[in-house]
């Protein structure tokens, strides 16, 4: 039996990975045509951040490649479809899978989203809004408390982006959002390209959106790019679209949002038109500029909370 | 299932699925855009979210018969198929197993009888690709039992094993398409039989001789080795089960081989 087999056949005693430190870095989306690359550059200062739906089949190369990725650097596991804002009860057997994930690969970060994606019995791939109202709160926050039970640690909870809003909401995202991470003690994932897509769709300036949201909880960024099309007044419609490089003005946002929160683990996300290795190894290596000269100018983490 | 609350009885999430993909539905009264703004075209993102990467989630699954099709016809036929059975699971790996039926009742598709069959042939290589880890029995296991005992030998499949069976040349079809290299004319009356199996990283499509479909799927059931010889022997009369047990073995098809015989056979 060679190295690699003894790998394959490791579900029941599944390997030990190092606790490796994620604070004050910058990493990437995990995409496998960039697996080979990575690995000839051996452990590099950065982390990768994977899809958990992506690593929940039994086997097969998808966990072989993520085992080599977490040997040599931390991973951020970001759920795409748990339904946290769904009406329904979560998935008991997708919460399953989720934990045994978070316990396989033992991440230094762990996320879900302020979206649904499953109604009835129907998948719809998409993450979906939801109203901001008194019910849909308590109904958020069950299913946050839900997954952090399962996974005995707390989970970042990521604001949206949306393109339309519901009649019946109440209140504002931003106070949504704080009182989410109040009642259930979740951390935030500040996906800042999401808050420039949504200003632009909704009218509303993103720093004020920043004044708003509650930084001290932010335990990761996310940065990405997006498309435009109009919407039907034949205004600027922003499509959250994860398929080209981070726009000017969303690194200007980020330097600010770094300059009141302090450096947090910063992602870049990357999820169509994929580039080649480098292109995309740039990107974070520009966030983690903004992070280090942040950090050389002393500006210590939460230092506006 | 926990009964709804009274509050979300009236559920925002069924108003906003309503004609997420449903062509003909209009914009759910629930949304809206900005300071009254209109939501059309802003709803339609999320139509248009869904439908695309659902349709791209077949295409994944089954690159071989969008290359013989072209990317239009099948998109348009996946987009009917995501229409009529869209995704239960949210893992998308797991979605298109009733494609190959579609395929078959798909009126477009009918002068390429052989379609269906390179789905299933493409839907085993995922369910290979994905299956759990283990490592495949080897000759020198097989071999430490004593040679008067092997035909009462029951065998453990490899959770990535599979058997496609068809009437056409379907692992002709489906090599020549997964790749990018110009495909020659194939004689697709030929039935052909695929062993799909994954003994470590790559997922290997082989085409069964003769029996061998016979052969596997009788031992897949559990019947013992000399009780699958004799089947497939019945099938083929060419059948030669050294061969055949050497590339069972070659393949990785099976984990496991017991002298215990299962109940029921």
């Amino acid at each position: 039996m060679n190295a690699t087999t003894k790998l394959a056949a490791s579900a029941a005693i599944p390997l030990r990975f190092p606790a490796l430190p994620i604070g004050a870095l910058a990493g990437t989306s995990f995409k496998h045509e960039h697996l080979s690359a990575i690995v000839a550059e051996g452990a590099q200062r950065g982390f990768f951040e994977v899809h958990a739906e992506n690593y929940m089949g039994a086997g097969g190369p998808p966990h072989r490649a993520l085992e080599a990725i977490r040997r040599d650097h931390p991973i951020s596991l970001h759920g795409v479809c748990m339904s946290i804002g769904g009406e329904r009860p979560l998935d008991r057997a997708h919460l399953a899978r989720f934990k045994h994930l978070v316990e396989r690969y033992e991440p230094a970060l762990v996320s879900e989203h302020l979206a649904w994606s499953t109604h009835e019995t129907t998948y719809f791939n998409d993450l979906l809004p939801l109203p901001y109202t008194e019910a849909t709160l308590r109904r958020v926050c069950d299913h946050i408390d839900q997954v952090q039970e399962a996974i005995r640690r707390p989970m970042l909870l990521e604001n949206p982006s949306t393109y339309v809003a519901f009649r019946e909401s109440t209140m504002s995202e931003t106070d949504f959002i704080r009182a989410v991470a109040r009642r259930t003690g979740c951390g935030l994932l500040l996906d800042v390209n999401n808050v420039f897509v949504s200003a632009i769709n909704h009218g509303f300036p993103a720093l004020d959106y920043l004044s708003d949201f509650p930084l001290a909880n932010v335990d990761e960024i996310h940065l990405a790019g997006h498309a435009e099309q109009s919407d039907d007044e034949g205004e600027p419609l922003l499509i959250d679209s994860h398929d080209g490089p981070v726009a000017d003005a969303v690194w200007k946002l980020y330097e600010i949002v770094v300059s009141r929160c302090g450096p947090v683990p910063t992602l870049v996300e990357w999820d169509s038109n994929i580039p080649d290795w480098p292109v995309l190894k740039a990107e974070a290596a520009a966030a983690q500029a903004i992070l280090d000269r942040c950090h050389i100018l002393g500006e210590g983490r939460h230092a506006a909370a | 299932m926990l009964p709804l609350e009274p509050h979300l009885r009236c559920s925002y999430a069924a108003a906003f699925v309503a004609a997420l993909i449903d062509p003909d539905g209009g914009t759910p009264a629930v949304v809206t855009g900005p300071r009254g703004k209109a939501a059309i075209k802003r709803y339609n993102v999320y139509r248009n979210n869904v439908t695309v990467s659902l349709i791209d989630a077949v295409a994944a699954i089954y690159p071989a018969v969008q290359r013989i099709t072209g990317v239009e016809f099948f998109r348009a036929m996946a987009r009917f198929h995501i229409r009529a059975t869209p995704p239960t699971s949210p893992l998308l790996f797991e979605y298109g197993r009733d494609f190959p039926a579609f395929i078959e009742q798909y009126e477009y598709a009918r002068s390429m009888p052989w379609l269906a069959d390179t789905a299933r042939v493409e839907r085993a290589w995922l369910d290979a690709y994905h299956a759990a880890d283990v490592d495949p029995l080897s000759a020198a296991t097989l071999g430490s039992f004593p040679p008067e005992q092997l035909t009462d030998l029951v065998f453990v499949v490899h959770p990535a094993t599979r058997v496609v069976r068809s009437r056409f040349s379907v692992v002709t079809i489906f090599a020549a398409n997964r790749g990018e290299a110009p495909v020659d004319r194939i004689d697709a009356s030929v039935p052909e039989d695929a062993l799909i199996t994954r003994p470590d990283l790559d997922v290997v499509v082989r085409h069964l001789p003769p029996g061998g479909a016979v052969f596997l799927t009788s031992l897949m059931a559990g019947r013992s080795l000399g009780e699958a010889a004799a089947l497939a022997l019945d099938a083929s009369p060419a059948f030669d089960i050294a061969s055949h047990i050497a590339g069972m073995i070659e393949a990785g098809a099976f984990t496991a081989a017991t002298l215990e015989k299962q109940d029921g056979h």
